[in-house]
């Protein structure tokens, strides 16, 4: 009855679900889903290490050696790794209002975070497969 | 200075400071930050333990060094922290726990439980005389 169209949207806009930022909810999401499986994964990193305190270098190595600890390290270095890229960028974008510091800071954290993610991961393999 | 004339973040001037919940947020920010560099010296840890017992000495001798330990213990609370206040964040994600009351609870509780578990950890680690 009113002369006014419920929705301004255009349907396609609605279907796409980017939002005004064009960017939807993928940041936000995967901030939580990688924060979920961190949960899990710290925990166990803690016990882990206090595992390996108690011994010396062929204890730890042997440890972090064992298929599941190899797995679970390597899932928890690619999902911090992750979820810090997410939250390091967010208070970049707060924070740093000039632009081409944001932007040159922003790719600096995901060339050190991919560096770092990469060399953790063949340091895991190293150790698992004994090379 | 900027490129836009909005208002922007941080809006630290309509704030009342230093209530609890306030708090929590600016710590969730600064461990977040401190754990990403922290997790740079878990790159060296895993880096050394493939290198050789001769590179990890040279680690688990930095890490056990008054430096070290200071760093260690910072980092442990900010790891447990944020994975208290996290939770807290994922709880409130779904909902729940926005009445001012519960905030400021909540946040309470975080602090003192991420404080508890962090000594309940050194407790852990000085009573296997691993650090001495």
């Amino acid at each position: 009855m009113s002369a006014y169209p419920k929705e301004y949207r255009d349907p396609l806009k609605k279907a796409r679900g980017l939002g005004s930022a064009q960017h939807g909810v993928g940041h936000w999401w995967a901030q939580r889903v990688t924060a979920v499986a961190l949960v899990i994964l710290s925990l166990w990193l803690v016990s882990l290490v206090l595992r390996v305190l108690r011994g010396d270098y062929a204890t730890a190595h042997d440890l972090a050696a064992r298929p599941w600890n190899a797995v679970l390290l390597i899932a928890f270095v690619v999902a911090s790794f992750w979820h810090a890229v997410l939250g390091l960028q967010v208070i970049v974008e707060d924070y740093v209002h000039v632009r081409w510091k944001e932007v040159a800071l922003l790719m600096a954290i995901k060339f050190i975070a991919v560096l770092g993610a990469l060399a953790s991961v063949l340091a895991v393999l190293r150790i698992a497969l004994g090379a | 200075m900027t490129d836009t004339q909005r208002p922007l973040s941080p809006h630290l001037s309509v704030y009342k400071m230093w209530q609890a919940h306030l708090v929590t947020s600016i710590l969730h920010r600064a461990t977040g930050t401190a754990l990403s560099v922290g997790l740079l010296l878990m790159v060296w840890g895993l880096l050394a333990l493939a290198g050789g017992a001769e590179h990890f000495a040279r680690f688990t001798a930095f890490a056990g060094s008054p430096i070290g330990i200071i760093l260690l213990v910072g980092w442990s609370w900010s790891l447990l922290f944020h994975l208290c206040n996290g939770v807290r964040h994922l709880i409130e994600d779904g909902g729940y726990g926005y009445q001012i009351v519960q905030f400021r609870r909540s946040s309470w509780a975080v602090i003192i439980v991420s404080a508890l578990l962090t000594v309940a950890v050194w407790a852990c680690v000085l009573t296997r005389g691993v650090v001495a």
